[in-house]
């Protein structure tokens, strides 16, 4: 048998399914140096986002008012496939911009109209009302979230409108077991082996 | 300790949001990388993929039109793509269970849930490059070995069936080259 080549994978074959052992291209970026203080990757990086942070909040006030449009946008047209999608983007980017930007507080409520969106099967089903709660809670957490007494308000807010939405899509998925228990299983946790 | 030369690796960030791409721009930046490539939507990313090669690709899962999955599926396509090796690291803001298991089916190497921060993102790009995973291609699912860990005291079924039958067979696709 010939030995493989370094730049080409090797292949055990099975009866079902070959197991591929890539070339390890990205090994010459590899070096066992011991990083010094001063030249802490991390570190730098870090300071790299601090240098950024100055804008975060004029982002977020952004984000929030692209959530607005979107919702104005489905109270005008209605739920359509463009519309919801439009709304489910600005919800789903400030879920996922919120604690980098320094709004911890805005998770909770997006990512909880993201689920009320994407697990209610019959898009005209979903309450505008319980639209409206969430994007306002959201545009007062941007506009308020920073004053001292506002932390406890957020998350008795949030964590209210996140079980009234898990009641609505209990009911809505009552036919659908398996729908209803991804929608209600835990998150996977960071370190999770599966992740 | 493994140390990386990010100013020896070229990457392609694949993000619509403009901000997250400005934050993760920095990000790599920071580290020291010199040559990060940027595509707002998956379509853009697939070109600037094949046009730029990157070593490592940063994807977020939801993204109109074209999203992260799909965008994985088509980098994992080894008989017409030209680097279906290539590490892609998926972003994403749920961490419902499913939503990991449809990003590791999809042929993703490694899945970071958001927020996006200088330690999150630097651990998972070690981790592409110092702890390299073997791929498995079966009639359907071409992409990183999803079996993570091996457990000692397993005593199920063994899914992946037939005995080993050519260890040093060069890969089809590039034994030609």
């Amino acid at each position: 048998m010939s030995r493989p080549r370094a730049d080409k994978p090797s292949v055990a074959t099975y009866a079902d399914h070959e197991l591929i052992s890539p070339p390890h291209k990205l090994r010459r970026a590899m070096s066992n140096a011991v990083a010094s203080g001063a030249d802490d990757q991390v570190a730098r990086a870090e300071q790299a986002l601090a240098r950024l942070s100055g804008e975060f909040s004029t982002w977020m006030e952004e984000e929030g008012e692209r959530l607005d449009r979107a919702r104005n946008a489905v109270k005008t047209a209605g739920f359509t496939t463009a519309t919801r999608d439009v709304l489910f983007f600005a919800a789903h980017d400030i879920r996922g911009d919120a604690e980098t930007l320094g709004y911890p507080g805005l998770a909770v409520p997006a990512e909880s109209l993201c689920r009320l969106i994407e697990h209610t099967r019959d898009m005209r089903r979903i309450p505008m009302t319980l639209v409206d709660q969430h994007v306002d809670a959201v545009r007062a957490i941007i506009r308020e979230g920073s004053r001292p007494d506002a932390e406890q308000t957020v998350a008795v807010l949030t964590r209210r409108l996140r079980e009234v939405t898990d009641e609505f899509l209990a009911r809505e998925n009552r036919d659908r077991p398996e729908e209803l228990e991804d929608i209600l299983s835990p998150a996977v946790a960071p370190g999770d082996p599966s992740l | 300790m493994i140390r990386i030369d990010f100013s020896a690796l070229r990457f392609l960030v694949v993000e619509d949001n403009p901000h997250m791409r400005r934050i993760l721009r920095a990000l790599l930046l920071g580290f020291g990388s010199r040559e990060v490539h940027e595509a707002e939507d998956g379509a853009a990313g697939l070109d600037a993929f094949n046009k730029f090669t990157p070593d490592i690709v940063i994807v977020d899962w939801a993204m109109p039109i074209f999203d992260g999955l799909e965008f994985a599926r088509m980098i994992r396509q080894p008989d017409t793509n030209a680097s279906p090796f290539t590490p892609i690291i998926m972003l994403t803001g749920h961490s419902e269970r499913k939503r990991v298991m449809d990003a590791r089916d999809a042929g993703v190497t490694e899945i970071m849930v958001k927020p996006v921060s200088a330690n999150a993102l630097h651990q998972r790009i070690v981790n592409v490059i110092a702890n390299p995973r073997r791929y498995i291609r079966t009639k359907s699912y071409f992409g990183p070995d999803r079996r993570r860990n091996t457990t000692p005291g397993y005593s199920g079924p063994e899914r992946r069936k037939g005995g080993r039958v050519d260890l040093d067979r060069l890969h089809r696709s590039s034994a030609d080259n």
